[in-house]
């Protein structure tokens, strides 16, 4: 076994060839690109801008969303966690997926039936427009920004594995080139050009993890507890730090309540996700976003079960030390099981996946971003509906600019620190400021405007404090400020304090004495309409 | 409440109240709800139960079943399976219960705007 960790950590350096993966990247973005301006011959009007022209079939916007959903820390993120954290990793997966349900069954269709363009269409349905809009505006801004954050410095620490560039100029470099791509899908192609690159990169990356997982499986004579039980046997057999990795527990046993905490946002985060719930407006009908979740569904378990052989392929075929030491760490665990595979090659291709796994999650932001500011804040807001939408899609498109520029000013500025938590942190905040007020928007005649605006200034507000108050940011030496302590919060994720709280914020709100009162008329409109699919946006037809 | 606060006025010839009231929509908002209500509660309860178990009752997640394969492996795998399925179900169910009905109370709103803008 020692002699395979020498080979493998030695190969990383040796075979591993920048050029290779260089070439196969470029060609992926020179395919995508050709396809994104062929698609955005179409692109005429405000609902061509923003949903594709709500044309897209439901198996076409399932491979979209999970193209959306999958980003790199679900390939790299979750396959190493299984090579380094066994079980706990596979756990992390489990809550990605059961979130779903929430999506299918209590939101997208009701979503489909009721919205034009945006999240806060639904949120300010039946309540006073400006404020609600306001608020769920900010919220998919703060979402989309922790989320573009995270996947831009994931960018610049995947370069130094991948194209074997480690200097702080060179990283940058490459975040400012992913930067300047997603910037240029998104004002070419618009929604219909970003989601066709999310459908070839789900393609790809579902189809390069089944090629690796039958792999594995057959270096293991398709006996997937053979897999295991070496998996048992080394992780048990470690010099160091020896644990069972077939056993919940190694990473997140010492705090449990962390990970029941974790495990609320993650489940309860995917169905507020704004750019997750603006990908059901590029289906045309509610039938049809009802199809692209169960498509979701079926692609996203299926890719996170490829990922449970990955993981413990890599545990085995790797070694957890070998994946430790390699520039990248944990996120190295998929690009070296590819090299020991299928050498230089396989690496390439994987690599080349990743990176277009990162074009397509940030395009996917970006555009929900710029919709819900020109839209929303500009258009609804700010001028009160009175703008035409093609003004409406100009600042969609210089917002895109300001978007990408911050992307790239933020993911270069917070090189080097860790920020992982930050992914974490949209979906707490999602699960926080947005789902209780979809919820109840679309289920309970009670909710009030009032109620709406405690709920989701009160989610936005308790996530983002309670994570500054907590050991993430301050007070231990893994912490984004460990020279400072001021952690008085316990946990790592605020989920189950903050989601709690925005439900109850979203009563209290509502049932309180005093506040607006509410057009009866239109919430009679948004049930029926909801339910039934009367008057719901048309597909645009060339 | 201000003019400006009223979207999507085109549809206000229908009167969306009556309609609702009406016992063809009461149904159809009785079989969507009583499904995905309590379907979902039941699978956000059996998630919890999971997680609780993974991280308070690691030990016991650890008893081996069949070789290597112990009870948190297929309790991990069983949430896979059950999401597969309540998916396959809810599908069957809105095929069969709730799209044709929907389909109908459409096609009748549809009608009554048409003759309102008549």
């Amino acid at each position: 076994m020692n002699a395979g960790l020498i080979f493998a950590a030695e190969a990383t350096t040796a075979e591993n060839n920048p050029l290779l993966n260089m070439s196969i990247f470029l060609a992926f973005v020179a395919v995508t690109m050709f396809v994104v301006i062929r698609a955005s011959k179409n692109n005429k009007s405000a609902a061509d801008y923003y949903t594709g022209g709500r044309s897209f079939t439901g198996s076409q916007n399932g491979m979209a969303i999970a193209g959306d959903y999958l980003s790199a820390a679900s390939f790299l993120g979750i396959t190493g966690a299984i090579a380094l954290s066994g079980y706990d990793g596979f756990l992390y997966s489990i809550g990605f997926l059961v979130a779903w349900l929430v999506a299918l069954l209590l939101v997208a269709e009701l979503m489909r039936n009721t919205g034009k363009f945006t999240m806060a269409d639904v949120l300010s349905f039946r309540l006073h427009q400006r404020p609600v809009r306001l608020a769920a505006a900010i919220s998919t801004l703060v979402v989309c920004f922790f989320y573009l954050l995270a996947q831009m410095a994931g960018a610049g620490g995947l370069v130094s594995l991948l194209l074997g560039i480690s200097d702080k100029l060179g990283q940058s470099l490459v975040v400012a080139v992913v930067g300047v791509l997603m910037v240029v899908y998104v004002l070419v192609g618009g929604m219909k050009g970003t989601t066709w690159v999310q459908i070839i990169k789900a393609g790809l990356l579902i189809a390069g993890a089944a090629i690796m997982t039958v792999w594995v499986l057959a270096l293991n004579g398709f006996d997937l507890s053979h897999l295991l039980a070496q998996a048992q046997q080394i992780s048990t057999t470690l010099p160091e730090k020896a644990y069972d990795a077939l056993v919940p527990g190694h990473k997140y046993g010492a705090n449990p309540l962390d990970f029941i905490s974790l495990g609320l946002a993650l489940v309860l985060g995917t169905a507020g996700l704004p750019h997750v719930l603006m990908r059901f407006y590029t289906v045309p009908t509610a039938k049809e976003a009802r199809k692209s979740v169960v498509w979701a569904i079926w692609l996203i378990g299926i890719f996170y079960l490829f990922t449970l052989v990955l993981g413990f392929g890599a545990l085995v075929l790797v070694g957890p030390d070998a994946i430790a030491k390699a520039p990248g760490g944990v996120n190295s665990a998929a690009p070296l099981l590819a090299l020991h595979l299928g050498g230089p090659i396989l690496m390439g291709i994987v690599s080349a996946i990743a990176f277009a796994t990162i074009l397509a999650v940030v395009a996917g932001l970006t555009i929900t971003a710029a919709t819900s500011f020109a839209h929303d804040i500009y258009a609804n807001v700010i001028k009160r509906g009175t703008v035409t939408p093609n003004a409406e899609v100009k600042i969609a498109r210089r917002t895109v600019l300001v978007i990408g520029f911050l992307a790239i000013a933020g993911g270069i500025g917070v090189q080097g620190q860790n920020i992982a938590f930050l992914v974490a942190l949209a979906f707490a905040v999602a699960a926080s400021a947005n789902l209780p007020t979809i919820i109840y928007s679309l289920y309970w005649r009670g909710f009030r405007t009032r109620g709406a605006l405690w709920s989701m200034y009160g989610g936005l507000a308790s996530s983002i404090i309670l994570i500054a108050l907590s050991p993430v940011v301050s007070g231990t030496p893994t912490s984004m400020i460990p020279d400072a302590n001021f952690a008085i919060f316990p946990l790592n994720n605020p989920g189950i304090v903050s989601i709690p709280l925005a439900f109850a914020l979203g009563i209290l709100g509502s049932i309180l004495p005093g506040g607006k009162k509410e057009n009866s008329w239109i919430a009679a409109e948004m049930d029926v309409r909801s339910l039934t699919g009367h008057g719901a946006e048309k597909e645009v037809h060339h | 409440m201000s003019t400006e606060d009223i979207p999507q006025k085109e549809h206000h010839r229908i009167d969306y109240p009556a309609f609702e009231a009406t016992p063809k929509f009461v149904e159809l908002k009785k079989r969507h709800r009583s499904f995905v209500i309590p379907v979902l509660i039941a699978a956000m309860l059996w998630y919890l139960l999971y997680v609780i178990l993974a991280t308070y009752a690691s030990a016991w997640m650890a008893t081996p079943v069949i070789g290597v394969i112990n009870i948190g492996l297929i309790m991990g795998l069983l949430q896979f399976v059950t999401t597969f399925g309540v998916t396959s179900w809810y599908v069957s169910y809105a095929n069969k219960k709730l799209d044709p009905l929907a389909a109908e109370l459409r096609h009748e709103l549809e009608a009554k705007q048409k003759a309102g803008v008549a």
